[in-house]
């Protein structure tokens, strides 16, 4: 019997753009050596649905509920974004007190979001139990912020100029409970996250991303601090009522000493931050100065202002998800934006995946791409949709476009 | 409890879940179904990962270009006899994105919609009552066998 040589090639396997272990499409192709990852490469624009185009077509209080279904877990941090880019072009005032109020709805939906992400996670390593308990806990934020908005998802309260919903002192003693009761079940979650065996053998030395790498790659969020990289759109810039409050930006550091940079440090770093989140929302309330809620009532009277100025602005918000850009330019011939472009967080965020995935095994795939908590709809934003015809967009040139980006928000 | 369901199920309802170009809201609004606060695993649907085993297909979202042939093939792939409920608005009539440049649908153009849930995002109440009468129009085709 003659022994012929067996040669290893590597192989591909294709994921999505519909897979169960997806909950948005999204493309994958991996290379594959037995079990280990040796490349990744991602396809964008499964979900591009032509939002800035759309824009042109509209005025700023019609496009702040289309920025609004750019994705609907991040329902408040684009019209927030779209808000401060505005008000930058337009040199808005914004009351005081809405200041607090939009500062009590960004970190709400924070909460929201990173006990969404912490089932998802929890989901993906298979441990569903947590993903049903943490789903819980969100239900009791969700009911908070349709006593404070009157939705669930989409949130439709904010406004040009200010925020569309006071609260009233009789609504006080309900928000107090319920951060109580967040704080109760997050010491809960803290012990299942940080503490159980399970969590801490698939997270643990699993998707490193190096400080370097991420600060290379531009990540953000808690992507990039939990690597150990502060930065932080709230202490970094002063808007909305920030400036007033006490906030840090925080690491993983603060809580074990060390960072790695692993996906156990970006479960450490979410718990961090939800627990802020109550912090800033307990501040806020006591803090909040009385006064107006929004500076131009009648929107006629706003978009005659709006009509007349020749410009360009920019908002930063610091999105659960990380450091949100919006670009808004009026030319001064109509109400509508001459252009709208926005940057999502997870556009940097999907990066980094390169090398946190390459090394790994298939089955840490789910947590390690979870771990960024990515979104695509919002990412899709950015995908070039030409004559009917996708465009694959590789890592060099997904790069290459973020830097040209970067380069033109900075002219 | 829809009209013209029989009190006891004669099968419990398997659901694939398909995403073409939503926001998530909708997506979360169905998660949020299944999770504790409304827990639908206790009637017997359950969300499952391949088209193959559903009964039911919920699709979110307006169908972007890319996602149409892919709709269609997890259309085909399931058993018979099958539903489809469409959830949302965007997909329903375009909502928000009605004028855009990359979309194909609503929904009903490129698949035949049983159920109409309207809502941005529908409520998880109204998510499962679509369901139920998803489930209606399934033991009707039963019964006429």
């Amino acid at each position: 019997m003659s022994e012929e040589a067996i040669t290893k090639t590597s192989y591909h396997i294709p994921v999505g753009p519909i897979h169960p272990a997806l909950k948005e499409p999204v493309y994958f192709e991996f290379e594959l050596s037995g079990e280990k990852i040796i490349d990744v490469n991602v396809k964008l624009g499964h979900v591009h649905r032509g939002v800035e185009w759309a824009s042109r077509k509209r005025n700023p209080i019609q496009v702040l509920y289309l920025a609004e279904r750019i994705c609907g877990i991040c329902s408040y941090c684009h019209p927030a974004a779209f808000t401060l880019a505005v008000e930058n072009a337009c040199d808005i005032e914004v009351p005081e007190r809405a200041d607090y109020l939009r500062v009590v709805q960004a970190e709400l939906e924070r909460i929201c979001s990173h006990i969404l992400w912490a089932g998802v996670a929890a989901h993906e390593i298979g441990f569903d139990t947590v993903l049903y308990f943490t789903w819980q806990i969100r239900e009791k934020a969700l009911d908070l912020t349709e006593f404070l908005t009157g939705n669930r998802v989409t949130k439709g309260i904010m406004t040009i100029g200010g925020i569309r919903r006071d609260i009233t002192p009789d609504m006080l003693p309900r928000i107090k409970r319920d951060m109580q009761f967040f704080k109760d079940n997050f010491e809960k979650l803290r012990h299942i996250f940080l503490d159980d065996k399970t969590v801490k053998m698939r997270s643990q030395n699993a998707g490193i991303l190096t400080k370097d790498d991420a600060i290379k790659l531009c990540a953000v969020g808690p992507t990039t601090r939990a690597s150990g990289v502060k930065k932080d759109v709230r202490t970094g810039e002063s808007y909305f009522a920030y400036g007033d409050l006490d906030v840090k930006c925080i690491t993983p550091k603060d809580l074990t000493g060390t960072v790695n940079g692993d996906v156990y440090d970006r479960i450490i770093q979410r718990l961090l931050e939800v627990k802020q989140s109550i912090e800033l929302i307990e501040q806020c309330i006591d803090e909040m100065p009385a006064g107006d809620i929004v500076s131009e009532p009648k929107i006629p009277k706003l978009m005659n202002q709006i009509k007349k100025i020749e410009g360009e602005g920019v908002g930063r918000h610091e999105a659960p998800r990380g450091e949100v850009i919006h670009y808004v330019k009026f030319d001064g011939k109509s109400e509508n934006p001459y252009t709208w472009k926005v940057r999502a967080p997870t556009y940097n965020n999907i990066l980094p995946w390169i090398p946190m995935l390459k090394g790994e095994q298939i089955a840490d795939i789910p947590i390690v791409a979870a771990s960024t908590d990515p979104c695509m709809s919002c990412t899709n934003r950015v995908a070039i949709v030409k004559d009917s015809k996708r465009y694959e967009l590789t890592k060099e040139q997904l790069h290459k476009l973020s830097v040209e980006k970067t380069r033109r928000l900075m002219k | 409890m829809a009209k013209g369901l029989t009190k006891s199920f004669k099968r419990a309802l398997w659901v694939y879940h398909c995403n073409s170009g939503s926001c998530n809201g909708c997506d979360i609004e169905i998660i949020a179904a299944l999770c504790p606060r409304y827990d639908v695993e206790r009637f017997g649907i359950r969300l499952v990962g391949t088209p193959r085993h559903a009964d039911v297909l919920l699709v979110t979202g307006p169908v972007t270009r890319q996602m149409e042939d892919k709709v269609k093939r997890i259309y085909e792939q399931m058993p018979d006899p099958k539903a489809v409920i469409c959830v949302g608005n965007c997909g329903n009539t375009g909502d928000v994105f009605y004028e855009s440049y990359n979309l194909v649908g609503p929904i009903n153009q490129i698949l035949p919609v049983d159920v109409h849930v309207i809502g941005c995002p529908p409520r998880p109440e109204a998510i499962i009552n679509a369901v139920a009468k998803a489930w209606v129009k399934l033991e009707t085709l039963e019964a006429k066998k």
